[in-house]
């Protein structure tokens, strides 16, 4: 996998730029402000679907929701969304883009991401806490993690169920894609463990170059003790490159 | 046609519209003519039970509505109270039983979009949805099917419009067979200054709609839940309206931006009655009059005629009265979100309302007749004979460790992970304490250092013995739910659910249950600040029992200090907090050890309800999980004291070891029924709360000084629950059965 990510030197001078997303029916993206925001200080700025421009953005975030009623399937509509056209470019271009549950769903129809997300095994909403196996840190949103580290976090959606085809879950294992799956609290990946039928358990997924990465859970639900847990923030932390330090901020 | 020379067609009109002969003469006489069709089904809509409280009004002026936190009361779209720091809560709950009962997914997902625009339309952002449910036995297929179908209606709206569902209730009883009940809480916060009233004001300010296209659903909806379920009303299942909650997320914000902009004059929305309701409150309550043209009401369907312009109950709608001049910044807000905006309308100073269809006048009725001089009826009310005396002989005496393990697979007493995990309750990203982990939910709110605490109940298992304690009964365990995770309850919302009111029975019941309500909030100081009652939940000879449902909210001084109900840490003290009245008459316990006797349910008194106690012992809770000396605190309610220790420790992963002791704590010495009325009889003013060694003294020198019982039963520990010589079961095996056995056919 590259290394990409944003420049130490620039993440030190003015903070990391974040560019939230709103597309009409995007719901989780006030909490996804405050932590960037308010517990970790960045600039952060919401981003209108209409908008075609990305100037002075370092990482785009696709939050949580249901863009456009996730009518026909969750993201079908939303890709079609003028900043799509920006956040494809802009990925093209080596550019951070962080994907959450909905936002997971949006890379895949719009192409950043390879596979399909289905209806959840079982066919209902699922909102519980799951734990996740970190499977690689040489990702830019995994780098402050170690290898094999479980991590707990919240999970709410009715389409999680990821497919690869074999073959190309073949070439995502090899290349070492899927960074995050479903596990049990000790860290065994077995099918108990998997909430929603995910092939292979997998719960956060990587582009081949590396700057574009998803994943169901909702680490910005976990990022305060008040809330239930902190996990989340080892993934914010990543990004920000605090490599090697303990997740608290 | 003139209406009076044609009988026949008088009298079907009539049942089309829902009005009785007397009130088509009352009408008339008002009137001083005969009214047109169109006239009549706006007159039939608003002056039916649904809209126009006719027969439950004079009851419902008894509750306390005043407080010093009362911002405001009953009469608006919801309720409000001060939470403090420059904020308002804003909250309601309502009925959607008789949707629901003919479809269940779209009739629970519309009723939960009615309530969050009922709180939106107050300026207030939703920030939590709560829900109490009633179904048949879930053994049998159409209530499962409806458990299903709601279960999923809920979360399918609440889920897509990003609100959290953090706590309800679900009830099973043989008497919500044919009519089950779904009723649903919105709770909102809001900048206290920028609460909005829906009252339309400024003579020749435009009135606008906005969102869906009208079309010719839910029309007659309000009669329909007027009036009894039937054979027939399965026929009905194509006017239950559809719910988009993509649409009303985008209504919901594009109406706060509208309201942040301080270009509102004033904001109602379209739910029962549509537009006829709408503009009819909006005007009353501003006392003016408003001008309405139908035919610049963006339609779904083509041909619509002005009565059912007027008449439908299309979803995801909004009424907004803007400054004249200010039209066109209001339209693009709305068009920004990709809504569309309909000029429909102008207030006027002649207090009617006067609907046109271009340029012909198809109605012109006075704003008042539709709304404070629609019917109000004292019908006659007489009390059903009293419940036998329950003969605790007749009562089945099961091994005390089945019975346990009875009580928590039984659809009651299950654990409610199977419903709640569907819903969304994290969302927002305030969730302090999700559903199932105690008696309340709790909420961090971004910008203070408070809590907010929320909680739904109702107890028509009582209500059923004896109406005004049931309710009483019902206020009481609300607020002890809100005072074991610690908070203050500050206001009351209420949704009386009842069958026929024609029937004296049910008038005497709703009486007396309106008695009880005020009763129970007089005593512990808690203000009725919104509310709805749902009449007629009666189906061919099959009613209701009455059920007052109960939606509270509260406040912790300190978020943080919040409590949930597990137990923390092995080698900690259990004792039993409270009142040792207890009594087996309407408990779970008899459900499941006599089920071939459903007649000992309605056998007996309820539990007595010393409101004085009451208020003691709340406030003795709260003080001890503020200060930090208790860890755990659980309301020991439905099931008795053995399913809520049993709760605690399947909640903590903690075993439990009773005290060798523990009869003696607890006065039985024998076994029998003696044992089961201690282990599994229900009474209310009972707390189980776990606290370090260290604390015990601190603990129950407060309780004495409160003047409130403390009963040591024992210590948290290991991997079994035990209460020696009677039970003794592994956690880990019950807390598998006690989860599943819920999603078990």
């Amino acid at each position: 996998m590259l290394e990409c990510g944003v420049g130490s030197a620039l993440r030190e001078a003015r903070g990391v730029r974040f560019g939230v997303v709103v597309f009409p029916g995007t719901n989780c993206e006030q909490e996804t402000v405050r932590v960037l925001r308010d517990l970790y200080h960045q600039p952060t700025e919401l981003l209108w679907h209409a908008s075609e421009d990305l100037s002075g953005i370092d990482c785009v975030v696709l939050p949580g929701g249901f863009a456009h009623g996730d009518y026909l399937r969750a993201g079908a509509i939303a890709r079609f969304s003028p900043i799509m056209r920006a956040v494809e470019r802009f990925a093209r271009a080596g550019g951070l883009v962080w994907g959450i549950c909905n936002g997971f769903q949006i890379l895949l129809e719009a192409g950043l991401l390879p596979g399909a997300m289905r209806r959840n095994v079982g066919l209902r909403f699922r909102c519980q806490w799951v734990h996740v196996r970190v499977e690689h840190t040489r990702s830019p949103f995994t780098a402050a993690c170690r290898p094999g580290q479980v991590l707990h976090l919240p999970i709410a959606h009715g389409e999680g169920n990821y497919y690869a085809p074999p073959e190309l879950l073949a070439r995502l294992e090899a290349r070492g894609q899927i960074l995050l799956r479903y596990c049990d609290a000790a860290g065994h990946v077995t099918p108990a463990a998997n909430p929603n039928g995910s092939v292979a358990n997998v719960a956060g997924l990587a582009s081949e170059g590396g700057n574009v990465f998803a994943l169901m859970p909702h680490p910005e639900r976990a990022a305060e003790a008040l809330l239930g847990g902190t996990d989340g923030r080892w993934l914010f932390d990543s990004v920000l490159g605090k490599v090697g330090l303990v997740a608290t901020v | 046609m003139s209406l009076r020379s044609e009988p026949r067609a008088l009298a079907a009109l009539l049942a089309e519209v829902g009005l009785t002969e007397a009130e088509y003469a009352r009408l008339c006489a008002a009137l001083g003519r005969a009214p047109n069709h169109v006239e009549l089904g706006m007159v039939g809509a608003l002056w039916s039970e649904h809209c126009s409280y006719k027969s439950s009004r004079v009851y419902l002026r008894r509750l306390p509505t005043r407080g010093p936190r009362v911002l405001q009361g009953p009469g608006e779209n919801a309720g409000a109270v001060d939470f403090g720091d420059g904020l308002a809560v804003v909250f309601k709950v309502e009925s959607h039983n008789h949707p629901s009962a003919v479809e269940p997914f779209q009739g629970a997902a519309t009723g939960v979009g009615g309530i969050l625009r009922d709180v939106f339309t107050m300026g207030a952002r939703p920030v939590a949805l709560l829900d109490s449910l009633h179904f048949g036995p879930p053994g049998e297929p159409r209530n499962r099917y409806l458990l299903e179908g709601v279960v999923a209606g809920i979360a399918h709206y609440g889920n897509c419009m990003g609100v959290p569902t953090v706590a309800g209730e679900v009830h099973f009883a043989p008497g919500y067979r044919a009519n089950p009940l779904v009723n649903a809480m919105c709770v909102g916060l809001a900048p206290r200054e920028r609460l909005v009233r829906a009252r339309a004001s400024g003579v020749g300010n435009p009135v606008l709609l906005v969102g869906a296209a009208t079309g010719r659903d839910g029309i007659h909806g309000a009669t329909f839940a007027s009036a009894e379920l039937d054979a027939r009303s399965e026929e009905r299942r194509p006017a239950v309206q559809v719910g988009n909650p993509f649409l009303e997320k985008l209504l919901l914000e594009a109406c706060l931006e509208l309201l942040a902009t301080g270009e509102v004059v004033a904001m109602q929305d379209l739910g029962a009655a549509g537009l006829t309701s709408a503009s009819a409150e909006i005007a009353s309550r501003g006392g003016c009059g408003i001008t309405l043209d139908v035919s610049q009401v963006s339609r779904r369907e083509a041909g619509m005629t002005p009565y059912e312009v007027m008449l439908s109950e299309s979803q995801e709608r909004m009424l907004v009265v803007v400054p004249a001049g200010a039209e066109a910044r209001a339209e693009a807000v709305f068009a920004r979100w990709g809504l569309h905006t309909d000029r429909v309308g102008v207030v006027t100073d002649d207090g009617l309302l006067r609907v046109c269809d271009g340029a012909t006048v198809v109605a012109e009725l006075p704003v008042r007749l539709l709304t404070e001089a629609a019917p109000v009826y004292e019908r006659p009310c007489a009390p059903p004979p009293p419940p036998p005396p329950l003969d605790l002989a007749a009562v089945p005496a099961l091994a005390p460790a089945a019975a346990l393990v009875a009580l928590l697979t039984s659809p009651n007493l299950a654990s409610r992970a199977p419903i709640y995990t569907q819903y969304d309750h994290t969302v927002q990203g305030n969730t302090v304490i999700p559903p199932g982990r105690a008696d309340a939910a709790v909420l961090r709110v971004v910008g203070s250092a408070k809590g907010l605490a929320v909680t739904i109940d109702s107890a028509a298992r009582y209500a059923v013995l004896d109406p005004r304690r049931g309710a009483a009964l019902a206020v009481a365990e609300a607020a002890r739910n809100l005072s074991c995770v610690g908070a203050q309850p500050l206001a009351i919302t209420d949704c009386l659910n009842l069958a026929n009111p024609e029937r004296p029975e049910v008038t005497w019941a709703l009486a007396e249950t309106v008695e009880g309500l005020r009763e129970a909030c007089v005593a512990l100081e808690i203000p009725v600040i919104s509310g709805n009652v749902s009449l007629y939940n009666e189906s061919e000879g099959s009613a209701i029992p009455p059920t007052a449902v109960v939606g509270m909210v509260g406040e912790l001084p300190e978020v943080a200090r919040a409590t949930d109900a597990g137990f923390k840490a092995a080698g900690d003290v259990v004792l039993l907090l409270g009142s040792p009245r207890v009594t087996l008459a309407g408990s779970e316990y008899l459900r499941v050890a006599a089920p071939e006797r459903p007649e000992l349910l309605r056998a007996g008194e309820p539990p007595p309800l010393d409101l004085a106690y009451e208020a003691r012992l709340q406030a003795l809770v709260r003080a001890l999980v503020q200060g930090g000396q208790v860890r755990a605190a659980h309301d020991c309610g439905e099931g008795g004291l053995a399913v809520a220790v049993a709760e605690c420790a399947m909640l903590g992963g903690l075993g439990f070891v009773a005290a060798p002791t523990w009869r003696a704590a607890l006065g039985v010495e024998e076994d029998g029924v003696r044992l089961a009325l201690a282990l599994f009889g229900e009474g209310p003013s009972r707390v189980v709360v776990e606290c370090t060694p260290e604390a015990v003294g601190a603990v129950q020198a407060a309780a004495a000084a409160a003047g409130v019982a403390a009963v040591e039963l024992g210590r948290v520990g290991g991997t079994r629950l035990v209460w020696p010589e009677a039970i003794d079961l592994d956690l880990a095996e019950l807390t598998a059965r006690w989860s599943a056995a819920l999603d078990e056919p």
